[in-house]
């Protein structure tokens, strides 16, 4: 009849002051904030007067983990960024050209001579003058195949050679163009993170979504275009030969060549190889600096294979000029005056101070490995997210007076115990929030308000079910006792299949909506857990108590 | 005394009118159909692409000359609207500007943004640019697609789980039911030309999730009262199941619509549409498990004897039995 162990009340009763302390730090937010922000400063090493003061704010026993308010409360910028993967196999094939050129020369007498010939960007294709040999320079070519470096791709290689009438065609294998694009996307993705991190923004979200996108939300910040400009562009650095000199924009290049404009003088254009001597990937360092007329640099410094790689080329070359070239503009075309041998040099250009200082940083962070195109960019104003905070705070207030008020003229005493469980619902709910780290967003608040109205439908089950049996059953406690016995396969029922939906929510959906999901996820969570346990407990212990005669619910 | 929205013990005849009741749910959903393929929904950017623009200006707002500024510059269909909301102060002066989305660009361009800030502010120097959200085609598409999957998902998942803890026909019941809820909301939102977003997904799940909770309650205890009374004939056994629910089902639509009306009056205009959707989608909800699901049912029929799995009463459709 009516009892709860012990144990079980004490579980039941500590679950929920956890919950609420959980909880807790949210009803200071600000406060907390400050104290989080001071903490990780002093994580840092940064110390002081004001920080000392501010890690004084908040006691250091307590829980700290606050609810993450999303974009739409806070206000910052949205960019979803699709990685052009299809920029790397192009890339990947002209830096082939050199290694297939010298290879097949070298056999000069066996296949004849070769030319490169005009092909899509994702392949190679060579001509070889000995058509009857084309079969014997392909498997030249194969040889230069190397394994995949992936767990899926293990066993196969690289790069597929096939011949075409008397040209040899290489591409990219299916198992390499796989690993290629997820190594794209994940240094993409580091780049990203390393160039936000350098502006030092409030929890940034940078994920990765699907197998070429990026999400990348930074709250705070004034505008997606800010926001666009702090990732840059792809930063490509890059060495060339130069072959000449041009102000013929629509000059025949040749083969190999290609030809690229001057980024500040209007008019020339430089017919450069296209395959580089160095890139920016070998670059370990890059600072701005002064050259020796004291006008704004970049100072730079490559790693030993870039070095000597570089110091090969510069002592084989002294006297002919090579292209620095940036994301596909010439910075600047010196002529190289001697050898360079320690993979150090400067980068002159007619730069500001600013200019060079971010370019050393977009040089630094490293380059993205391929193109970005934005496909979805989104910038919400702080001012849009106060508002809504606001109304939300407004609408849940009266909302949940409407329905404490509305409980307790239905149900009395037991109207009452709902509203409790009530009021503990939504602080468990933030609680939880807090503790996985979840983010509010303004759908979210929708699915706490909804949950205000939704979490006493248990309680009315529960106590409709007692109405009920109080017509027959043997005195209140065998009511209370069967009404919760038979209610529970309904509310059970009903709950799982939204906790269903709620689910189906969460893994379909996207930022706000998935907000949303979670909210009501845990808000029914929560409610099960309240109406089950929390007011049984508290409607027995009022039982035992009072010990009633007669009940009314 | 308490608060009784329902009388205490009620014996109302559900079934009396199936022509009128489920009458006007055929005509209801034969309207949603009509306004659907004759205006289709009002999707938003996260559906077709393009870029709004929330602007706020202390002045009053001059839709005419906004257009004015925006037409030269080319961007074809944009759509400028003024939003109001008792939660406004009063020099809050707010407006929704929507451009579809550009010929062969994903995204609207910083530069094209910019250039409708420009003209604007020539019209009103004190504008604020409150937020700006573009969308790209490509991205649209695939977020319908998703959409889709997931009203469909959830509809396939619910109608499994319910066939596993009950029979099949109340499983078709059930889904009869949700279809009827999304059918007669995508349609109110067609009707009224009420903005479709990703949030309106998420209401219509949530929907679905609430009408279910619904038809649940009252199909639990038409399986109770199906083992209870052997002897009376399933209309009987609906009709005394939805009875003794009512009270229960009453009660929960009003403590949820309290605080969704709530939220629709105070929570500011961004959701509006959403909770538009959820109070809507509570009352079509609320009686589509009363009065859709259980005469699915009734005409289905049901398995009598739940102690012998073959034993079935007579109805024509007994033999069908899963």
């Amino acid at each position: 009849m009516l009892q709860i162990e012990l144990w079980k009340r004490v579980l039941i009763l500590g679950l929920c002051a956890l919950g609420l302390l959980l909880a807790l730090p949210n009803a200071f937010y600000t406060r907390v904030e400050t104290y989080n922000d001071a903490l990780a400063a002093q994580a840092t090493g940064a110390s002081g007067p004001e920080i000392e003061a501010q890690t004084e704010l908040w006691p250091d026993f307590m829980p700290r983990a606050l609810v993450n308010l999303g974009l739409d409360l806070r206000g910052g910028a949205h960019l979803l960024a699709e990685v052009q993967v299809e920029d790397v196999y192009e890339a990947r094939m002209t830096s082939m050209w050199p290694e297939v050129r010298d290879l097949l020369r070298e056999e000069r007498e066996t296949v004849g001579t070769i030319r490169l010939q005009p092909s899509a960007s994702d392949e190679l294709r060579v001509r070889v003058s000995r058509p009857e040999l084309v079969g014997e320079a392909a498997a030249l070519v194969r040889g230069l195949a190397r394994p995949v470096t992936s767990v899926t791709g293990a066993g196969s290689n690289d790069i597929e050679v096939s011949t075409d009438g008397d040209e040899v065609v290489v591409t990219l294998s299916e198992a390499e163009r796989r690993a290629t694009d997820d190594r794209t996307v994940r240094q993409a993705l580091e780049i990203i993170r390393r160039r936000i991190d350098e502006v030092g923004t409030r929890e940034p979200t940078i994920q990765r979504q699907g197998s070429d996108r990026i999400l990348i939300q930074v709250p705070g910040i004034g505008s997606a275009s800010e926001l666009k400009q702090i990732i840059g562009t792809t930063a490509q650095l890059t060495f060339h030969p130069v072959v000449r000199r041009t102000s013929n924009e629509d000059a025949t290049a040749g083969s190999g060549n290609e030809i690229l404009p001057s980024i500040d003088e209007e008019g020339t254009f430089y017919v450069v190889e296209s395959a580089p001597v160095v890139s920016g990937e070998e670059l370990v360092d890059a600072q701005p600096s002064f050259d020796q007329n004291n006008r704004p640099a970049v100072s730079f410094r490559f790693n030993p294979t870039g070095a000597r790689k570089f110091g090969d080329y510069t002592a084989e070359n002294i006297g002919s000029p090579f292209a620095i070239v940036l994301d596909g503009e010439v910075i600047s075309a010196p002529v190289i005056q001697s050898h360079i041998p320690g993979g150090s040099g400067i980068i002159t250009g007619r730069f500001s101070v600013e200019e060079s200082t971010n370019l050393a940083v977009l040089l630094r962070a490293g380059a993205l490995p391929a193109g970005l195109e934005f496909l979805e960019e989104r910038t919400i104003g702080p001012e849009l997210g106060a508002d809504s905070i606001e109304a939300g705070k407004i609408a849940s207030i009266v909302a949940f007076a409407a329905v404490l008020v509305f409980m307790f003229l239905s149900y009395g005493t037991f109207g009452v115990f709902a509203n409790i469980a009530l009021i503990l619902n939504v602080g468990l709910i933030f609680g939880l929030l807090s503790l996985i780290g979840a983010t509010l967003t303004l759908p979210g608040i929708a699915g706490i308000v909804l949950t205000i109205g939704m979490a006493v439908d248990a309680n009315v089950l529960v106590f409709e079910r007692i109405r009920e049996e109080l017509k027959t059953a043997r005195g209140p406690a065998r009511a209370i006792e069967l009404g919760y016995e038979k209610a529970l396969s309904a509310i059970l029922d009903a709950n799982i299949t939204t906790f269903i939906t709620a689910v189906i929510l969460f893994a379909m959906g996207s930022g706000p909506v998935r907000g949303f999901a979670i909210t009501l996820g845990l808000g029914i969570l929560t409610s099960v857990f309240t109406a089950i346990f929390v007011t049984r407990l508290m409607i027995v212990m009022w039982f035992e108590r009072r010990r009633p005669k007669t009940i009314e619910v | 005394m308490r608060l009784k929205l329902v009388p205490q013990e009620t014996n109302w005849n559900f079934f009396g009118k199936p022509r009128l009741t489920l009458g006007l749910s055929v005509v209801l959903i034969v309207l949603a159909a009509v306004s659907f393929l004759l205006q289709g929904l009002n999707y938003g950017i996260d559906f077709r692409g393009g870029t709004t623009i929330r602007t706020e200006s202390a002045q009053p707002v001059d839709v005419g000359a906004y257009r004015d500024a925006i037409s030269p510059l080319n961007l074809g269909d944009v759509a400028i609207s003024e939003v109001f909301d008792p939660g406004f102060d009063e020099d809050q002066n707010v407006t929704m500007i929507r451009i579809q989305a550009q010929e062969g660009q994903e995204s609207v361009s910083a530069e094209v943004i910019a250039e409708v800030e420009n003209a604007l502010k020539q019209v009103a120097p004190d504008i604020t640019f409150i937020s700006v959200e573009s969308v790209g085609p490509k991205v649209s598409g695939e977020l319908i697609k998703t959409a889709v999957i997931a009203v469909l998902l959830a509809i396939g998942a619910v109608l499994v789980y319910i066939w596993l803890r009950f029979e099949w026909q109340f499983a078709l019941g059930a889904v009869a039911a949700l279809v009827h809820d999304v059918i007669l909301t995508i349609g109110v939102f067609s009707e009224l030309q009420i903005k479709f977003d990703l949030a309106i997904i998420a209401a219509l799940l949530t929907i679905v999730g609430y009408s279910l909770n619904d038809t649940v309650v009252v199909f639990d205890r038409v399986r109770e009262n199906l083992r209870k009374y052997k002897k009376k004939d399933l209309k009987e056994v609906l009709n005394i199941s939805i009875n003794e629910t009512l009270s229960r089902t009453v009660m929960t639509s009003v403590t949820t619509l309290l605080a969704l009306i709530s939220l629709f009056v105070l929570g500011g205009d961004v959701i509006r549409g959403f909770v538009f959707a959820m109070i809507w989608g509570v009352i079509v909800g609320t009686y589509s498990s009363v009065f859709v699901a259980a005469i699915i049912l009734y005409w289905l029929g049901v398995k009598r004897d739940w102690s012998k799995p073959d034993a079935n009463t007579g109805n024509q459709f007994a033999n069908v039995d899963a």
